[in-house]
């Protein structure tokens, strides 16, 4: 049964396919209306999470299926001690295909060994989340019309991000890669990342604490939050919080067809201001996250016929 | 130093000197009924020095554990006093119950039940990762 754990699970080829298949549905949704009628999509999310939620819900909504699930442990048969492996067993019976969040890493990766149906791993932790990682592909795809040949900038907190972690492991596949870091000194990204996946991909990268000085060189920027819990002292946070929140001035020298990303929730690490900017994408990766989903959905419930 | 030869059983030749003790007590051996003999420091032309175990008994042994311990390690297995099968012990691919992961966050460190399994990640510089988060296994 073909499940999605880790985003190097896809292929570059299945990457590629998916997104021709987003882009298609943006083209014409309703051709897609109907295409998981009578299928059922379970949403097993044992942490809150609305945002993703609410995606994977629309994605399947719109393809004509239906949902059921809940939206957190609590009111789940886990919260009586049940294994993650009873649950997914018990809710194979009940649903054609299965998106899990799950506090503790690698939960999904134990659904999709038990779940007679495929499983999609909605976020496990600080660990994997590919969805999110699909999103962020098919949104450089629409906004730069290619995943080749791109300096892409990640700013913020690159050490516990697994997004950025993710998405720099997805990129390190395509050819002309060029990646830019921008973090606190102690928010840099590891160096298990550097080494398992840049250095091993020969992705030329540069480490940095000014974003100002990088800016010009950007095809991409990918905003994350930098968090007061992260720092061991609250000095140190008070000196760097601010030289990573993006506002209008510091877009002056950026390229004009830059576009600039964030996984969202934001809190303050880029302007209001910045909104009004046509570069600024993180709405349309919100939108581009339930696209992208609808294709997932679609091709596992596809493999899981054959 | 005489040790009998063995009819039926194990020997587990090529052992770094020193590590027969740590395999002695790893591979639960002071819980067999049979005759086991840990021969320490032995001369050897390849190593200088080696260990080797002999067990007088046919019996189950977890090969994943010893190519953990100690990749390079020999199998030799004995039957009506002769040698059938000799095996040399690499690393293993993959390591169940041998090895537990120490992630709070790991799905295992809640579920019980689940067996800890890790997968060899990096021959070279034996790097083991857990299946279910990934971790690297740091000893």
């Amino acid at each position: 049964m073909r499940s999605l754990i880790n985003i190097l699970d896809l292929s570059v080829e299945e990457i590629d396919e998916l997104i021709a298949v987003a882009n298609d549905i943006i083209a014409d949704p309703d051709k897609y209306a109907e295409a998981c009628k009578r299928k059922k999509l379970a949403t097993l999310f044992f942490e809150p999470s609305t945002r993703t939620r609410l995606s994977f819900e629309a994605a399947m909504l719109e393809l004509g299926g239906s949902v059921l699930g809940f939206s957190e442990a609590t009111s789940s048969s886990a919260a009586k001690g049940e294994s993650v492996a009873d649950t997914v067993r018990a809710v194979s019976c009940y649903a054609d295909i299965i998106a899990m969040r799950h506090p503790k890493e690698g939960a999904p990766y134990v659904a999709a060994m038990n779940a007679t149906v495929p499983v999609i791993n909605a976020g496990d932790g600080g660990h994997n989340h590919p969805t999110q990682t699909l999103t962020d592909l098919l949104t450089i795809q629409r906004e730069k019309g290619t995943l080749n040949n791109l300096t892409v900038g990640f700013c913020g907190d690159l050490k516990f991000g697994r997004t950025v972690h993710s998405l720099i492991s997805a990129l390190s596949r395509y050819t002309g890669i060029k990646v830019v870091l921008v973090s606190p000194e102690e928010l840099k990204l590891p160096s298990y990342v550097k080494k398992d996946v840049l250095q091993q991909n020969n992705i030329p990268y540069v480490q940095t604490t000014s974003l100002e000085e990088v800016m010009p060189e950007l095809d991409a920027l990918y905003m994350t939050r930098v968090q007061r819990e992260r720092f061991f002292n609250e000095e140190d946070y008070l000196r760097l919080k601010d030289s990573y929140i993006l506002e209008p001035r510091k877009l002056e020298n950026a390229k004009k067809d830059l576009i600039i990303m964030h996984p969202l929730p934001r809190v303050n690490e880029i302007s209001v201001a910045v909104d009004k900017d046509p570069r600024a994408a993180y709405f349309k990766q919100v939108l581009n996250g339930k696209y992208i989903r609808m294709a997932l959905i679609m091709k596992l419930l596809e493999e899981a016929k054959a | 130093m005489n040790i009998d030869s063995i009819t039926n059983g194990i020997v587990i030749d090529h052992i770094t000197a020193g590590n027969a003790m740590k395999l002695y007590e790893l591979l639960n051996l002071g819980d067999l009924d049979c005759s086991v003999a840990i021969i320490k420091n032995v001369h050897s032309t390849k190593t200088g020095r080696k260990d080797i175990i002999k067990i007088d008994a046919d019996v189950p042994i977890n090969l994943d554990l010893i190519g953990y311990v100690d990749p390079g390690v020999t199998i030799n297995i004995i039957k009506d006093e002769k040698l059938i099968e000799k095996r040399t012990i690499s690393l293993p691919e993959q390591l169940t119950n041998v090895i537990k992961c120490k992630n709070p966050r790991c799905i295992t460190s809640t579920e019980q039940e689940l067996p800890h399994v890790f997968r060899l990640t990096n021959r070279a510089e034996k790097v083991y990762r857990c299946i279910y988060c990934e971790t690297k296994y740091d000893g």
